[in-house]
């Protein structure tokens, strides 16, 4: 009897194991149920490469907001990666234990900061510095680009600083062996060896900016133009779907599905990107 | 230039990096408690929302994300838990963990506004939960999951073999093992995990507009709308209904996100002092 009841358990125990697949595979579906249609009705291309968002003539090209993603995410990650690989040697390899276990959590603790009060200080604090010492209107690409360059600095510095601090320690007791200096050893061992984490890292980071939403919405300005400055006003992809879904109705509401289709895509490209960078590792 | 003062040079570089950092932290927990904390009084913990939000409290959004908080984490727990257990205690890697790995890393990757329509299109309408606590906890639920499941591995997995050795030799079977074992041993480890997600919860926006609603009142009961914290202070700041009661909304969010941080770090540095 107990033998059974053990099996029964080890049976559900297994089926809870299989919930995370089972969402992702629910949302995928829900959310392609909802956007495909219209992706196939109007075609992927035409919907990619149109610059003209007009919900009132039925116009749905999205490729200004694809734009803008693209600038916000390089933004951040010009500001972001730099300073957070930095940050992270410094943790790995020069702070003491002593410091390091006070900067860790205080780093973490950036990440806990909600999106929003990220957003509002880019709108009290870095749009007014902005418009007056560098013109245009404040809510800008540089703003949001400064703004998520430090919301990605938690996961950029925490799987840089991880993956430094697993290689084995003969690396660097080689290096200094030799009568390498500690930054020549940064530089030419552990830097390389650490590559592969690094990278999955920065492309987690830009996971994470090409996905915020409510910072964004708030900094950009929102203009569905095609930027050329980074002073320019833009409008992401999430910032789109956030804005406008709350009132979308028939095509529209179908069209900024599509959107979450397109940058669902993109994401699971970015993930599958770093497994497979972490696979080649091991 | 020769090899020593580069040497400086870049130590001096990387502890600047690290500085900035820090005082980007500092700077932005100052700025919102120094503006915040002035509105912060009792009156404002405690009375409801009054003309949208221009004036009167937010206590019925400190209801709220409570009410979200936990129940996202009541059913986010068990699933994560039990997906811990089979992945350390259950089986050796396969294909069947690397889909379950591939599935929980994936879902660990996908922006909170994707979170926000599937929940939106699932649990508001093809569910028919309609705009209610119980809708955006379940898409909370979906979106910490993964968070849950990496703590309680590592947990489980930095509990000794020997104690479960043991146990079979007690004569236990593996069940008994688990749960009168390994996962009080892990308990503190799986806490910060959880607290870290009653965190997430509480921070997250973009999910809980399009899936808990707007209302300012109360939730009465799971089917009920009601705004969180967040949602409140983003309603605020960005409609520019009062930038002085956002203020405070946005001190009180940043004062329980330090108040988490705080305990789930103690605990995870007493586990930590504990096993190595």
């Amino acid at each position: 009897m107990k033998y059974y009841l053990e099996k029964i358990i080890e049976k559900i125990i297994m089926l809870i194991a299989f919930s995370a697949i089972s969402i992702l595979i629910i949302i995928t579906f829900f959310i392609f149920k909802e956007g495909c249609p219209f992706l196939f009705k109007n075609g992927i291309l035409n919907f990619i490469l149109s610059p003209a968002w007009d919900p009132s003539t039925k116009e749905f090209g999205i490729f200004t907001m694809i734009l803008g993603s693209l600038w916000v995410t390089v933004g951040a990650l010009i500001f972001g990666v730099p300073l957070g690989i930095s940050c992270a040697i410094y943790l790995a390899e020069f702070a003491d234990k002593t410091i390091r276990g006070v900067l860790k959590p205080m780093i973490e603790l950036l990440a806990g900061i909600p999106s929003v009060v990220y957003g509002f200080i880019g709108v009290m604090i870095l749009a007014p510095i902005i418009r007056t010492y560098l013109g245009g209107p404040g809510f800008s690409i540089l703003a949001a680009a400064i703004i998520l360059g430090i919301m990605i600095l938690p996961t950029v510095i925490s799987i840089s600083m991880d993956s430094i601090m697993a290689l084995p320690r003969t690396y660097k007791e080689g290096s200094i062996a030799l009568g390498a200096t500690r930054w020549q050893t940064v530089k030419m061992v552990l830097l390389p060896a650490a590559r592969s984490g690094i990278l999955a890292g920065v492309i987690l980071g830009m996971g994470r900016a090409i996905g915020e939403t409510m910072a964004v919405i708030m900094i950009t300005g929102n203009a569905i133009k095609i930027p050329f400055t980074p002073l320019d006003s833009v409008r992401t992809m999430t910032s789109n779907i956030a804005l406008e879904m709350g009132y979308a109705i028939g095509d529209h509401r179908a069209a900024l599905f599509a959107t979450a289709v397109m940058l669902f895509v993109f994401i699971m490209i970015l993930n599958t990107m770093v497994i497979f960078v972490v696979k080649r590792k091991n | 230039m020769n090899v020593r003062s580069k040497d400086k040079i870049a130590r001096f570089a990387f502890l600047l990096a690290a500085m900035v950092t820090i005082l980007i932290l500092v700077l932005i927990i100052f700025y919102v408690l120094f503006n915040g904390l002035r509105v912060v009084t009792f009156e404002f913990l405690t009375s409801p929302i009054k003309e949208m939000g221009k004036e009167g409290g937010i206590f019925p959004t400190i209801i709220s994300s409570i009410y979200l908080a936990l129940l996202s984490i009541i059913i986010a727990t068990p699933l994560a838990v039990g997906t811990a257990v089979f992945l350390t205690e259950y089986t050796r890697e396969n294909v069947a963990t690397k889909i379950i790995r591939f599935g929980a890393n994936c879902l660990a990757g996908i922006p909170s506004i994707i979170f926000g329509l599937f929940g939106f299109v699932f649990f508001v309408i093809y569910l028919r939960f309609g705009w209610s606590i119980l809708s955006g906890s379940l898409t909370l639920a979906c979106m910490i999951l993964p968070t849950i499941i990496r703590t309680s591995e590592e947990a489980i997995k930095s509990v000794s073999y020997t104690y479960k050795e043991v146990t079979y030799a007690l004569g236990g079977t593996k069940l008994q093992g688990i749960y009168k074992i390994v996962l009080p041993k892990a308990l503190p480890g799986i806490l910060t995990g959880i607290i870290l997600g009653m965190g997430r919860a509480i921070e997250e926006t973009a999910v809980l507009i399009f899936t808990a609603g707007l209302s300012i009142h109360i939730p009465t009961s799971v089917f009920s709308s009601g705004r969180s914290m967040a949602v409140h202070f983003y309603t605020l700041a960005r409609e520019g209904i009062s930038i002085e009661k956002a203020f405070g909304t946005a001190a009180v969010l940043v004062i329980s996100i330090l108040i988490i941080n705080s305990i789930s770090y103690f605990i995870m540095y007493r586990f930590m002092r504990k096993y190595t």
